[in-house]
């Protein structure tokens, strides 16, 4: 049997305005039906490409793994008017590796942090975990807000411990990530998303998901998130950035969601420094989009490297 | 990285930092994306009578043009009273003869396949109703065309059940109906009109609007090549004179009219004293209800779709912004801020929000209302979007500090224009929203159900959305209050306007 939202919920939704379900989808539907061409679909491609988190985030990953990923950041494609991609985004035990590899290079290393997915172990070892990766040479951090603190309505217990991060992190860069999941309606995402952004600072991330759950980022949530940024901005004049992670694995998509940022936020979010894309497979689609954009035909997958579904 | 762009440094009065702006400029521009599917225009179009293709007796044709570019598309045939009386014998034979007496079952068959026809050419007539009437392609071709066809395939749906129409009465056919239709959606509106009137067992002399023929006469192929037998359908071009003759021809049992207030009276004058049955859908001046508990980004949106639909060429449209003042100053900057993405030109591309005013005359009423606006006191905020050189276009308008007085607040602009009023408290809403002589549409913007039923009940419209704008369904009647007129369409209601109960 569901549980009535806390009391606290109502109070923050009371400040920030609800959300209408059916009202973002439909506006999302719109952004399906832009139709992006030649000159805009090549300037597309090479931004989400240069918007890429490429991530390894499995038991199985291994040094040799890494090296792989690493040299994929680096050099994606034999094009030289491919960019990089932002960064590369690893466990913590993986860190050192991947930073090895990326050192005095534009690509960052990100590590998932704070008993990614869960987030469920005592604070004190999650924050020794942020820690340890920032030694290790992470440049960024992406943590998993305590959901089970936030559906309690324990938002002061969420904000805490969300500011304790931004605190281990130093100079890292933080993302948050809500797992929209978890927290089900549009509602909870946009309560999320302030949570999140008023204990954060600028130039630090609000993150769909962890990519381990069911259902991951979806022009849907997407949209919710970009209205609360550009409400806080507007709001505070504090630009935070966003990643949708997770279930992004076409070209196509990734267009979409660009055309959500220039229309909601404008052209200011259009950077990798305020936009991210979690994702592994998505890399390979957007090079062969664009090698299908210069030679006006579809290359087989196997022209591009590491075209496998697990990295 | 690139360092970002910084935005544009304004202070705000108060704290003398920057105030925090959004940037919708020119990084990333969008390609022209035309559509290109061959619209098979024919460069002289003659009138539909008894199933044929036939030239005006009086020999005259007049030009129809693209609104977007003012150039020529084709020539379509000038009706006079002749071929009007023409039209109506044909369609009296075709009723008394075949489709009078066919069984329900046998002419849904026509109205599935006139639907299936329809579908099967959807790109094609898109991109005619589109070059015809300066609308989006977007629109065209996810609205119009798709819910012309949808009205075809309900109503065929209801030509086999038409005992249930009316429970424990049965219902007969009126015979002959003369229909009007306007030029906002030149297909569908044709489909709402013919598809109930066919499905119950009429036939039809039907006028298309003077600047919007193209795709009624395109549909009348479609009825040859769907075999509909001669006479069940005729469509006779040309201007008011030509509407006149339609609505006042004795033959008519029924005159079905959708249009301006003013023509819908004086049709209605020169009715007086016949024993024609009548149907008028006519203008809106809608209110757009916005409680300080809605979701604010959505129903931003939601007033968007509303009013710059179709360029506001839509009688439901929510013209009339009523919008509660604790949350007042935050909608209008975020309306404000979501006209600066709306894209505005050439209506053949597929990206295009708002396309072109659908004729010179219509561009000029709207300049003339909106600089009433101006001078009544209203403040003007238009989009900064560029506009094409040629043809016929009108930025996104917002005018603020209207009250009920002004006749930006009154009178029905029918263009892409929206009157923003405040109210304090929900009668006073419910008070503002029913002042007007007009009562076909509403919408209501909050997140307390109750509020909303409550509303429902209290707003003097014919429909009343909520959380959402023109949303249409063929099941669902649609028609008006008061000056809006009367009867319905679509619906168990709208097949009962065109039957005789017996």
């Amino acid at each position: 049997m569901p549980v009535a939202p806390p009391k606290a919920f109502f109070r923050v939704l009371d400040e920030i305005g609800p959300v209408d379900a059916v009202g973002i989808e439909e506006r999302v539907a719109k952004y399906t039906t832009r139709s992006i061409k030649k000159e805009a679909k090549v300037w597309g491609l090479r931004k989400a490409v240069s918007m890429v988190d490429l991530t390894t985030l499995e038991g199985k990953d291994t040094p040799g793994k890494i090296d792989s990923l690493c040299s994929k950041a680096l050099h994606p494609s034999d094009d030289p008017t491919v960019p990089t991609v932002a960064a590369v985004c690893v466990y913590p035990s993986m860190v050192r590796r991947a930073k090895s590899h990326v050192a005095d290079t534009k690509v960052r290393v990100a590590s998932v942090a704070t008993a990614f997915p869960s987030g469920q172990l005592p604070l004190k070892l999650r924050l020794q975990e942020v820690r340890s990766a920032v030694t290790d040479g992470a440049d960024e951090i992406d943590m998993v807000i305590n959901r089970g603190a936030f559906l309690s309505g324990e938002y002061n217990e969420v904000r805490d411990e969300i500011s304790a991060v931004v605190e281990a992190c130093g100079d890292a860069a933080l993302k948050v990530i809500l797992e929209v999941s978890e927290l089900e309606t549009y509602d909870s995402i946009r309560v999320a998303s302030f949570l999140a952004m008023e204990s954060i600072r600028e130039g630090d991330f609000i993150k769909t998901s962890t990519g381990k759950t069911s259902l991951n980022a979806t022009l849907g949530n997407n949209q919710v998130m970009l209205e609360a940024i550009r409400d806080f901005y507007l709001d505070t004049g504090t630009a935070i950035g966003m990643k949708p992670a997770g279930g992004i694995r076409a070209a196509k998509q990734a267009l979409q969601f660009l055309i959500a940022i220039k229309e909601t936020l404008g052209d200011a979010w259009l950077t990798n420094e305020r936009y991210r894309f979690g994702a592994s497979a998505l890399l390979n689609d957007l090079l062969r989009q664009l090698a299908k954009e210069k030679s006006g035909a579809y290359q087989a997958p196997y022209y591009f490297s590491d075209a496998t579904d697990s990295y | 990285m690139p360092p970002l762009a910084s935005p544009p440094p304004k202070s705000s009065p108060r704290s003398g930092r920057p105030r925090p702006e959004l940037i919708f400029g020119d990084l990333w521009p969008y390609d022209p994306a035309p559509e290109t599917a061959d619209p098979k225009l024919k460069p002289r179009y003659d009138l539909f009578i008894d199933g044929k293709f036939v030239p005006a007796r009086g020999g005259k044709y007049f030009d129809t043009i693209n609104p977007a570019t003012e150039k020529k598309l084709a020539e379509v045939a000038l009706a006079g009273p002749a071929d009007v009386d023409a039209a109506y014998q044909a369609a009296r034979r075709a009723a008394d003869g075949v489709w009078g007496r066919m069984a329900g079952r046998e002419r849904a068959k026509y109205l599935f396949r006139i639907a299936r026809l329809l579908q099967d050419r959807a790109r094609e007539f898109a991109v005619a109703e589109t070059l015809n009437g300066g609308k989006p392609i977007k629109e065209s071709r996810d609205f119009d065309v798709p819910m012309a066809a949808a009205h075809f395939f309900y109503h065929a749906g209801w030509a086999d059940k038409l005992e249930y129409v009316a429970p424990g009465r049965r219902v007969a056919p009126l015979g002959v109906v003369g229909q009007v239709i306007p030029w906002n959606f030149p297909l569908l509106m044709l489909a709402w009109k013919i598809a109930p009137a066919l499905a119950m067992g009429n036939t039809v002399v039907l006028k298309p609007a003077e600047t919007t023929p193209i795709t009624a006469l395109k549909l009348a192929e479609i009825f040859q090549d769907a075999g509909l037998p001669p006479g069940v359908v005729n469509l006779v071009t040309g201007a008011g004179a030509t509407g006149a003759a339609v609505m006042a021809h004795p033959i008519a049992a029924k005159v079905a009219f959708t249009g301006s207030t003013e023509v819908g009276k004086i049709i209605m004058r020169s009715l007086a004293g016949t024993d024609k049955k009548m149907t008028m859908e006519l203008g809106g001046k809608a209110a757009n209800i916005i409680f300080d508990d809605a979701p604010i980004n959505q129903a931003v949106e939601g007033v968007v779709n509303g009013i710059f639909f179709n360029q506001g060429h839509v009688c439901c449209a929510g013209s009339r912004l009523l919008v509660h003042e604790p949350v007042a100053e935050a909608v209008i900057a975020k309306l404000k801020q979501r006209l600066r993405v709306l894209r505005v030109g050439d209506p053949l591309d597929k990206n295009t929000d708002v396309g072109a005013i659908n004729s010179r005359e219509q561009l000029n009423k709207i300049r003339h209302l909106v600089d009433v606006g101006v001078k009544e006191g209203a403040e003007l905020y238009q989009a900064p979007c560029p506009l094409p050189a040629r043809g016929f276009f009108f930025r996104p308008t917002l005018l603020t500090g209207v009250t009920q007085s002004h006749r930006v607040a009154r009178e029905e602009i029918f263009g892409p224009v929206l009157s923003i009023l405040t109210f304090r408290t929900v009668d006073e809403a419910v008070e503002k929203a029913n002042n007007t002589a007009f009562g076909l549409s509403a919408g209501v913007w909050t997140d307390k159900g109750s509020r909303i039923l409550k509303m429902s009940t209290e707003l003097k419209a014919g429909v009343v959305w909520a959380n959402t704008f023109n949303k249409f369904d063929p099941a669902s009647p649609f028609g008006g209050y008061k000056e809006s007129g009367f009867g319905r369409e679509g619906g168990r209601q709208g097949i009962l306007d065109y039957a005789k109960l017996v």
